[in-house]
């Protein structure tokens, strides 16, 4: 494949999971219901073009030595003289990157999903669902318009509701799918306001415009802090960063492909995409760069704490998610595109995978709860030895792929910031901790659950065993700098001294050590049983409650902000206000008219007398007021 | 203009109205099979002038199919009628909402024959409005309209539907009595009732019988209870509330469409000094509007009621892309009052179908029904998703183009806190939409409603023509954009575009 990919495929890798999405929801739904494969298999084969289109992508920019193409575009909305929106593509590394990320994992899941959604009465609608949210995904990395990344972003969160909700008759469920909506919302806020000071600033919204004003300076340095700010902010929510974090958890109530797919290596991703793609306005703007740091360094620590006590298996992995993301947005505030992009890279193929091992893990039991798990060792050895190879990877053990991302991170925030450095090395602790808690309770000991547990079949096995693979590998691109490289990265923060050449350093040995002892705590406690989980949780009781309370964030959102404050206050005044008052006066003007009427009315009695006396009145009254002023 | 048939639109559907209403002995069917014809025809015919429309640049500003006829010659009064940019996409909203709501009404048995007579004239009027280039005749189509609204309500509606029919018609009357003094002191000053001379050359050579600031706010004011611009709004929650159906549609989908094209047409055309002076004091109500509008919807427990709260929302974006007077606001207000129409139209059709095959309306009494009626849910989900202005949807490209237009024009100052406020209206939008949605239709499915009917074919087709126009303009904006531009450039041209 050393031609050039011609533009009109370049368009195709969008447009495939499109005309799959228009397939099944216009003809093969309504016409072909009793006939459910199809649709599984029309998405499948969709997104598999997109995929051989995107390598050919990778291999074509390769080939060109600026590493970018651009396609011709389409005018879109255009007023001469005030707006000029055009839908186009640009193509660089970052983008065919993520197209690849995306395809790949949304090639796995849809098959994996043949096995996990058989059955299930809303399977067309399924993969409905699921094909549009690969169109938008790849249309929110693929466009090169600012207006345009917001109408993809709004349309992956728009999939992402209906697939949190897709079992809409479960009220958990429903609920999930309107939390997430709304608080990813209430982060869109801060974008949409970042379009709008730019386009004020600068009149257009064409990415690489506005790249190029940024590195020239154009943009008052107040502006772009600003904007900055605003589109971190639509990041942060998408990305589920403090404090926007709270929908992620709870929209692991949705079928679990979904989870890997959605809310674990693409769209929650997207955040931390964003920023990179709009990373010359972050640069420029120091402040608005440590923001985007100091909230990723926290969100990392902070989401891991309350990974270290669920019960669920899904919500840990969903904690771990919002974690790792804070080290994906801690990377790009201290080290820049390519160590940000780079985790985003690896970890969405180990957290697929760890998501994937819970939903056959749950396919075989039929719970999520970890505590009726347990010795699945022996009857899932597909799953535990896909999972064991993810947990390694994410808690950062050599050579596989977490380790070599994880890492680059951390020797940039030791170049940039001690404090930052400090509670990464924690957060490492605390991953290698909570993950193989997980693996202890689910695969070692013995089975305490009542459902007879079995393996996966092959369909959710095979793309298990891709993702494991990928796992492992997929950190190898930089060993020595190939991948930062592509993102234009000249200067290294990290080392690059190749497979082996790496151990020379302290800093991974550190790194390798604090995983380890937190593999090793889990050890003692969930699989040895030298410590009783009990008795420490009862020892750091205080604690204990704070991380299975979430730090009560829920209830100061939902309950004391939303309804108590919102809801019952400040609407319910205004609807009274509404009713009362300015419908009551207009209803009180009316009466007021209606009871003048009613008493003048009396006047008009009909009786001739009468009105004479009040004819005599009025010509004396102006007799006199003529003798007076006249 | 060789093909020339907007006088054809306008009076075909009372045309029909009138062979409903004179012939004896039609049968309901019948009835209903010629209101769709003489409401299909002009359809069909705005279809062909929309695309007739030039759209060429050199045609900004220039009326097209016109028609003038010598009306009442002592007051200069003229028949003259023809459609520009701005109001060509209302015509096509108009007729294509007035084919629509016979279908709605296809299940009506309550004394047919003057029904459909009543929602003909409707139709004819509004587009009468929407087509008059003469202040008179204006005048006129704008107050004809309040007759078959207060039969439509007070015979067909629910609740306290009386009350609500006469709240209409008094407020609506209240502010045309104002309006009519405004049309009187314009005519008294410039001894013109031609909208377009009155547009070009303005009010500077008149001998002025009063100042152009009250006679802007007397306009304003029939304009601003129709819109309905806070705090004259509460008309609008009774009658949507007890009025049928199809009357909640029109009412929703184009009569109120007429306050913010009015405001345009006239208010900003003929007194751009005023309205620049007196912008703040609209923005600031509309900001109300938006957000105030938003907070007591999402407190309402009746379906119907809820929809017609968050047209009060909605319709501040009209108000809020009008008087920030740049030339991609004003395009964003005239693309939200066409995207309000299909988008609130959709939604109080679809909302009359769960009333009529469940029998309740109280939300906290509805759950659980996307499993029975899931056609009806995908529909009202999809209409939801566009109310929210979610991308893809006419909703999203309206209200971008608002909040855009309204943050870079330079007309007004402060124009950048009143955008910025405005909106936390898409946030409380989404938040209102989704809780509806997940009362009505999400949730364990409950037993008192096992056997209800979800849409049938008909139903289901009228529905799929509102979601096609909504697609439509949401994915490829410029179908509309291009001919709205044409009217708005002259407009925004007075405070530098």
């Amino acid at each position: 494949m050393e031609a050039i990919i011609p533009n009109s495929l370049v368009w195709m890798i969008f447009l495939l999971p499109l005309i799959s999405f228009v397939l099944i929801a216009l003809f093969i739904k309504p016409f072909l219901n009793n006939s459910p494969r199809i649709s599984g298999y029309i998405t499948i084969s969709a997104v598999a073009g997109s995929l051989i289109l995107s390598l050919w992508l990778l291999t074509s920019l390769l080939n060109t030595p600026s590493h970018e193409l651009i396609i011709p575009d389409f005018n879109w909305l255009i007023i001469e003289g005030s707006i000029n929106i055009h839908l186009g593509l640009t193509i660089d590394m970052l983008t065919v990157i993520m197209c690849i990320v995306v395809t790949t994992v949304s090639l796995m899941v849809q098959i994996y999903s043949q096995g996990y959604m058989h059955g299930d009465p809303g399977y067309h609608r399924y993969y409905v669902y699921m094909s549009l949210f690969t169109t938008a995904m790849l249309g929110l990395v693929m466009v090169d318009n600012l207006l345009l990344m917001y109408v993809f972003w709004e349309l992956v969160g728009l999939c992402s509701y209906l697939l949190i909700g897709f079992w809409f008759h479960r009220p958990a469920a429903a609920r999930a799918a309107k939390k997430a909506f709304i608080v990813t919302r209430l982060g869109d806020f801060g974008f949409l306001a970042a379009i709008l000071v730019l386009f004020f600033s600068k009149g257009t919204l064409d990415v690489s415009q506005l790249h190029g004003y940024a590195v020239a300076g154009a943009i008052g340095s107040a502006t772009l802090t600003w904007a900055a700010i605003g589109i971190f902010l639509g990041a942060a929510g998408k990305s589920a960063q403090f404090p926007l974090h709270v929908w992620l958890p709870d929209a692991m109530e949705g079928p679990t492909p979904v989870s890997a797919l959605i809310h674990a290596a693409t769209m929650v991703a997207a955040g931390v995409f964003l920023v990179a793609r709009m990373f010359p306005l972050f640069e420029h703007s120091p402040e608005a760069l440590s923001i985007v740091a100091y909230i990723g360094g926290f969100t990392a620590i902070f989401a891991a704490t309350m990974g270290l006590v669920m019960n669920d298996i899904k919500r840990v992995l969903a904690y771990s998610t919002i974690s790792q993301l804070g080290y994906m947005m801690l990377g790009l505030g201290v080290g820049g595109v390519a160590i940000g992009i780079f985790h985003l890279f690896n970890h969405a193929f180990f957290k697929a995978l760890l998501f994937l091992g819970a939903g056959s893990v749950n396919h075989g039991t039929k719970t999520f709860d970890m505590r009726f798990m347990g010795g699945l060792r022996k009857v899932m050895p597909w799953t535990y030895a896909t999972f064991l190879i993810a947990s390694l990877s994410i808690a950062g053990i050599w050579p596989l792929a977490g380790f070599w991302s994880k890492d680059e991170i951390l020797a940039s925030a030791l170049s940039e910031n001690t404090l930052l450095f400090v509670l990464s090395m924690i957060t490492v602790f605390m991953t290698a901790f909570y993950m193989f808690r997980v693996v202890f309770m689910t695969f070692g000991g013995e089975y305490r659950g009542s459902e007879k547990p079995h393996e996966s079949p092959p369909v959710m096995v095979v793309p298990m065993v891709v993702l494991a693979v990928l796992a492992v590998v997929s950190g190898w691109f930089n060993a020595t700098g190939g991948f930062s490289h592509l993102l234009g990265h000249g200067e290294s923060h990290s080392f690059t001294e190749g497979f082996f050449g790496i151990l020379s350093h302290p800093l991974p040995w550190i790194s390798l050590a604090m995983a380890g002892s937190g593999i090793l705590l889990a050890y003692a406690m969930y699989s040895a049983k030298w410590i009783s989980p009990h008795r420490i949780a009862w020892f750091f009781r205080s604690l204990y409650v704070l991380f299975s309370k979430k730090y009560w964030m829920d209830e100061l959102y939902e309950d004391a902000i939303g309804q108590r404050l919102l809801s019952d206050r400040l609407f319910a005044g205004m609807k009274l206000l509404d009713s009362k008052v300015i419908d009551g006066a207009v209803n009180g003007v009316a009466d007021t008219v209606v009871d003048i009427g009613n008493s003048v009315r009396r006047a008009q009695s009909g009786q001739l007398q009468l009105y004479g006396l009040f004819i005599i009145l009025g010509v004396l009254a102006i007799v006199i007021s003529l003798l007076i002023w006249g | 203009m060789d093909f020339n048939c907007l006088s054809i639109i306008i009076f075909l559907p009372v045309a029909g109205a009138i062979v409903i209403a004179m012939v004896p002995g039609l049968s309901a069917r019948l009835i209903r099979y010629i209101a769709a014809v003489f409401t299909f025809i002009p359809l069909v015919l705005s279809l062909v002038l929309f695309c007739a429309f030039d759209r060429s640049a050199g045609m900004a500003g220039a009326v097209q199919f016109q028609e003038m006829a010598a009306w009442i010659e002592p007051i200069n009064a003229d028949y003259h009628i023809g459609v520009d940019g701005l109001s060509m996409p209302l015509v096509l909203l108009t007729a294509l909402l007035g084919f629509l709501v016979v279908l709605i009404s296809w299940k009506v048995e309550l004394r047919v024959r003057e029904y459909f007579a009543w929602l003909l004239l409707l139709e004819t009027s509004i587009l009468g409005v929407f087509c008059s280039l003469d202040l008179l005749l204006f005048f006129i189509f704008w107050e004809i309209e309040v007759i078959p609204m207060y039969f439509l309500i007070s015979i067909w509606g629910a609740g306290r539907k009386e009350y609500s029919a006469i709240k209409y018609v008094i407020y609506t009357l209240f502010g045309s009595a104002l309006m009519l003094a405004g049309i009187l002191c314009i005519y008294f000053s410039t001894g013109s009732l031609d909208m377009i001379e009155l547009s070009q050359s303005g009010l500077a050579m008149a001998q002025m019988v009063i100042p152009a600031a009250p006679m802007f706010f007397l306009l304003l004011a029939g304009f601003a209870v129709k819109l309905p611009v806070f705090p004259l709004h509460t008309w609008l929650p009774d009658a949507h509330t007890d009025a049928p159906t199809a009357v909640s549609v029109v009412l929703a989908g184009t009569l109120i469409k007429m306050g913010g094209y009015g405001m345009i047409r006239i208010c900003l055309s003929i007194f751009p000094d005023s309205a620049q002076q007196y912008a703040p004091l609209l923005l600031a109500l509309a900001t109300i509007n938006i957000v105030y509008g938003a907070a007591v919807t999402l407190r309402q427990t009746d379906l119907k009621r809820l929809i017609a709260y968050s047209s009060i929302s909605h319709m501040g974006f009209v108000l809020l892309g009008i008087f920030a007077l740049g030339e991609l606001s004003l395009v964003g207000a005239s693309l939200q009052m066409f995207s309000h129409g299909i988008i609130t139209g959709l939604l109080f059709a679809v909302t009359g179908l769960v009333m009529h095959n469940t029998g309740e309306r109280n939300i906290g009494k509805l759950g659980g029904l996307g499993k029975q009626m899931p056609a009806i849910a995908a529909i009202f989900t999809i209409g939801g998703i566009a109310a929210m202005g979610v991308p893809a949807t006419s909703g999203f490209i309206a209200e971008i183009s608002v909040f855009l237009g309204a943050f870079v024009s330079k007309a007004v100052d402060g124009l950048h806190i009143y955008t910025i406020i405005s909106m936390l209206g898409i946030l409380l939008a989404a938040a209102y939409m989704l809780l509806l949605i997940q009362r009505v239709f999400l949730g364990p499915v409950l037993k008192k409603y096992s056997g209800v009917k979800d849409a049938d074919k008909l139903e289901f087709c009228y529905c799929a023509v509102f979601i096609i126009a909504i697609i439509l303009v949401g994915v490829y904006p410029m179908v509309l954009t291009d001919v709205i531009n044409s009217g708005i450039a002259p407009v925004a041209a007075f405070w530098g575009g």
